[in-house]
């Protein structure tokens, strides 16, 4: 006899079988409510935040967390919590909106090239390999430094430096699609190519491209954080978290939470914005089970 | 202890994504002897595969063995630890898989892969494992014994490969052997061969056999007794002689009446073929292949070579060849995937392109073709429904009810439940997803079907379903079909015209309804491969006078 019984099992996995007949997972549930979090943040910002972000409040600076200052103060005296407060709306829709526009663009080239190979795969494929092989910060750098800092710069360059990655990937994995036979039946129907990609291709890879959109947005979170911690990303005196982060850099050897704070915020977002792509819900197509 | 291998009310259970437990095997009890052979037959989903890995103490992730004993030379593997079986495994039982080719790793020797087994039980040194290895490549009547082990794994056709995968198996010197549809994807002409070795070394070795197979005839040559399974229940049990001849349950009668399909009804259509001469498709010195154009304007490996052929208005033409004669190359032209490289085609009194790309949705339309792996031609991320509605939608612009009306009416067609147009393809079994496929290409109301090998991935029983409805569709909506198969009794059952091919070309042109018997060496060798249930037929069966003549 194999050891385990029918409900050990069932337990192991955690799941919960909810009515919609979807299978929804413990760790999927807490990640989403993470995020959720985050994006609500995000959006009612200027309701929710006691103080706005750039009034001084404190007289002390890098004050620790107290009634009224529930994240402490910055090195200006301003108030942490509202600071962060505002600064998810930089991080999370600057980061949300790049990796929309990479990923979309990378994907929609990527399944293109897949399907029409020939010159088309090879000037696109040869185009981005090409921007592939500037380093991202660089890149960054030089686009800052020559047309100055904006919210549409950021967004812009960090979707353009993330577009490669994502037509690479999708690419490789529309080439294994687009031998299968239904796609050549859908090929001798006549079928257009937006048919093939958006109605054959797409729904095959989409498991895989939604993992690689959180990784992604991962890296741009990261990457602007690290321009703004170089003071090329958003300007005073709004902040994202990476910019918090560096600002608040002299309060390492105080222990403040001005320092502390925005980085654990950076990192719940990141990882459960992982962890939820890889514990979205999935449909129980087992449709005599209770 | 009598019996080598004894199971006890064998139960195994698997599990659906919503964690519910339903058995598939529903006990089992088995004896199997010393040096016997056993056959397990069933058609698709039957549990046959299930229950031969049990005999390695397996069940496939999401199953388990949840009831009865299975002893293997006096160890009960249910209740082994993974340890113990795996000391087992390769030793006292071995596996030969349905596909070698997937089970060889491609980037090491043969020789290398075959002594495995020995290396991980510490059976022997290497250097006698190879001496060994060699002597069963001489058993198995492989070619050059002595270098072929220094290959690598597609450096050797796929019958040599299966039974170097016997070989493997068989290294270790163990007592039972289990088979899992070894010859299923080999062609007849090899089938034959493979069989002959696998009878010759288990018969010396005394080994105890456990062949899973859905077919009969092929059973028929190896196996002592044979244990009909269906629906993980054991229907029948017996012996070659009392299954063959004197068959008591029904589904046992069922897979028996498959294997003669009914020929009948086609006397019609040859009055058709007689009398109409008017050819719906036609095709002269057709030729196509793979590989960059030469200077002669011709591409680098031509598969096929100058082909003519007719199809009249609702009959049927069958086209037989082993694998590599460029039957589906053939298809493939004609469908306009693989745009020929010479020659021209007529469908419906005018000239059709050689690409699929510049011809007339009109055109597109009215020839269709099946592929051979239903696996594969259906999407699997879409519903049925979806999948039978985009040609209705593509080609006929329906929408909305009329669509719905007509995806119930295609279901009714191929004689599927209208409640499975909400599934998805991975959720159907192997002959109902072909009916699907199938039924898709019906939506498009064609003129002409190019069915590409669409039986041969599916069991004797199932198949021939298939043919009759293939019929039933063709009186109805007078449809031509073009039938490419390596399966003779497949394409007598329903075609008016057969063309053999080999290498490329046609090489004779037989009318099964004026019982023409054939006459160029390649057909006889071709047609007499064809197993028959008659179990003495292996081994009396003499090819070797027709390999001369063809070679």
């Amino acid at each position: 006899m194999k050891t385990h019984s029918s409900t050990g099992s069932r337990a192991s996995t955690g799941f919960i079988a909810a009515r919609s007949g979807y299978r929804v997972n413990t760790v999927g549930l807490v990640s989403a409510s993470v995020v959720i979090f985050w994006a609500l943040v995000a959006l009612f910002a200027p309701y929710i935040a006691p103080h706005s972000a750039g009034e001084m409040i404190d007289l002390d600076y890098f004050g620790p967390m107290r009634p009224g200052l529930w994240l402490g103060s910055d090195y200006l005296g301003r108030d942490m919590l509202s600071r962060l407060i505002f600064g998810a709306r930089y991080t999370v829709g600057i980061s949300l909106a790049a990796v929309t526009i990479a990923c979309f663009t990378g994907v929609v080239l990527g399944m293109t090239s897949a399907v029409l190979r020939g010159p088309v795969d090879m000037v696109v494929s040869r185009l981005l390999d090409a921007l592939n092989s500037i380093p991202s910060k660089l890149f960054g750098l030089m686009v800052v430094a020559a047309v100055g800092s904006s919210i549409p710069v950021l967004i812009l360059t960090l979707s353009v430096i993330y577009i490669p990655g994502a037509y690479r990937f999708s690419r490789a994995l529309a080439v294994n699609i687009d031998t299968m036979d239904f796609i050549m039946v859908a090929r001798i129907r006549g079928e257009k190519l937006p048919y093939l990609i958006w109605s054959e291709i797409l729904p095959n890879i989409i498991g895989p491209v939604l993992a690689d959109l959180g990784l992604r947005f991962v890296f741009i979170v990261l990457l602007l954080s690290g321009l703004s911690f170089l003071g090329l990303g958003v300007q005073p005196p709004f902040a994202d978290w990476g910019a918090l982060v560096r600002e608040n850099i002299g309060g390492l050897p105080f222990a403040a939470p001005a320092v502390i704070v925005p980085s654990l915020a950076i990192a719940t977002l990141t990882i459960s914005v992982n962890l939820l792509i890889d514990n979205l819900p999935q449909k129980i197509r087992d449709r005599s089970a209770s | 202890m009598t019996n080598l291998v004894e199971i006890r009310g064998l139960t195994v259970e698997a599990t659906t994504d919503s964690g519910r437990w339903f058995q598939i095997l529903k006990g089992i009890d088995l004896d199997i002897a010393a040096g016997e052979t056993v056959a397990f037959i069933g058609e698709s989903g039957s549990g046959k595969t299930t229950a031969a890995m049990t005999l390695l103490g397996y069940a496939r992730p999401g199953c388990r063995i949840s009831g009865g004993t299975v002893r293997v030379d006096g160890h009960d593997m249910v209740t082994l630890s993974e340890k113990e079986r795996a000391a087992l495994r390769g030793t006292v039982v071995a596996y030969v898989p349905q596909s070698a080719a997937a089970a060889f790793n491609p980037a090491a020797t043969i020789m290398d892969q075959v002594i495995e087994v020995t290396r991980i039980h510490r059976l022997m040194p290497p250097d006698e494992a190879r001496r060994r290895a060699v002597d069963l490549f001489r058993a198995l009547s492989l070619p050059d014994p002595d270098g072929i082990g220094d290959r690598y794994p597609h450096q050797v056709s796929g019958g040599q490969l299966q039974r170097l995968a016997a070989a493997m198996a068989l290294i270790g010197d163990p007592k039972v052997v289990i088979f899992d549809e070894p010859t299923t994807a080999l062609d007849v002409t090899t089938q034959v061969e493979v069989l002959r070795a696998f009878k010759a070394v288990t018969a010396k070795r005394r080994i105890a056999c456990v062949y899973v197979s859905h077919d009969l005839a092929v059973v028929a040559q190896i196996a002592d007794r044979i244990m009909v399974l269906r629906n993980g229940a054991v229907q029948e049990i017996g012996s070659v002689d009392d299954i063959l001849t004197r068959p008591t349950h029904p589904y046992t009668k069922e897979l028996l009446h498959a294997f003669h399909p009914d020929t009948g009804g086609r006397i019609a259509a040859a009055e058709a073929f007689a009398t109409n001469s008017v050819p719906l498709l036609e095709i002269n010195t057709l030729s196509a292949g793979y590989g960059p154009p030469q200077s002669n304007g011709q591409p680098l490996v031509l598969a096929v070579k100058g082909v003519s052929l007719q199809v009249k208005r609702g009959t049927n033409l069958g086209i037989i060849g082993e694998s590599g004669c460029g039957k589906s190359t053939l298809a493939r032209a004609i469908a306009g995937i693989l745009p020929a490289s010479k020659g021209d085609i007529q469908f419906d009194g005018r000239e059709l392109w050689h690409s699929a790309r510049q011809r007339s949705r009109e055109q597109l339309r009215d020839l269709q073709i099946v592929f051979q792996h239903a696996d594969t031609a259906l999407n699997p991320a879409k519903s049925i429904e979806d999948i039978l509605g985009r040609p209705l939608t593509f080609y006929h612009g329906l929408r909305g009810k009329a669509r719905d009306a007509r995806v119930d009416a295609l279901l009714d067609m191929v004689r599927l439940p209208r409640a499975l147009r909400h599934r998805r393809p991975a959720e159907l079994s192997g002959g109902q997803k072909q009916r699907v496929n199938f039924a898709r290409a019906l939506a498009a109301e064609p003129k002409l079907i190019l069915c590409d090998e669409i039986t041969s991935a599916l069991d004797t029983v199932v198949a021939a379903a298939i043919i009759d409805l293939l019929k039933e569709l063709q009186r109805e909506l007078g449809l031509s079909y073009i039938f490419i198969s390596h399966d003779l009794s497949v394409i007598e059952a329903i075609c008016d015209e057969i063309i053999v091919m080999y290498r490329g070309q046609t090489v004779e042109t037989i009318i099964p309804s004026a019982r023409q018997q054939p006459q160029h060496p390649y057909s006889k060798l071709l047609f007499s491969s064809v197993p028959k249930l008659d179990p003495t037929w292996l081994d009396t069966l003499n090819l070797d006078a027709d390999r001369m003549r063809v070679a």
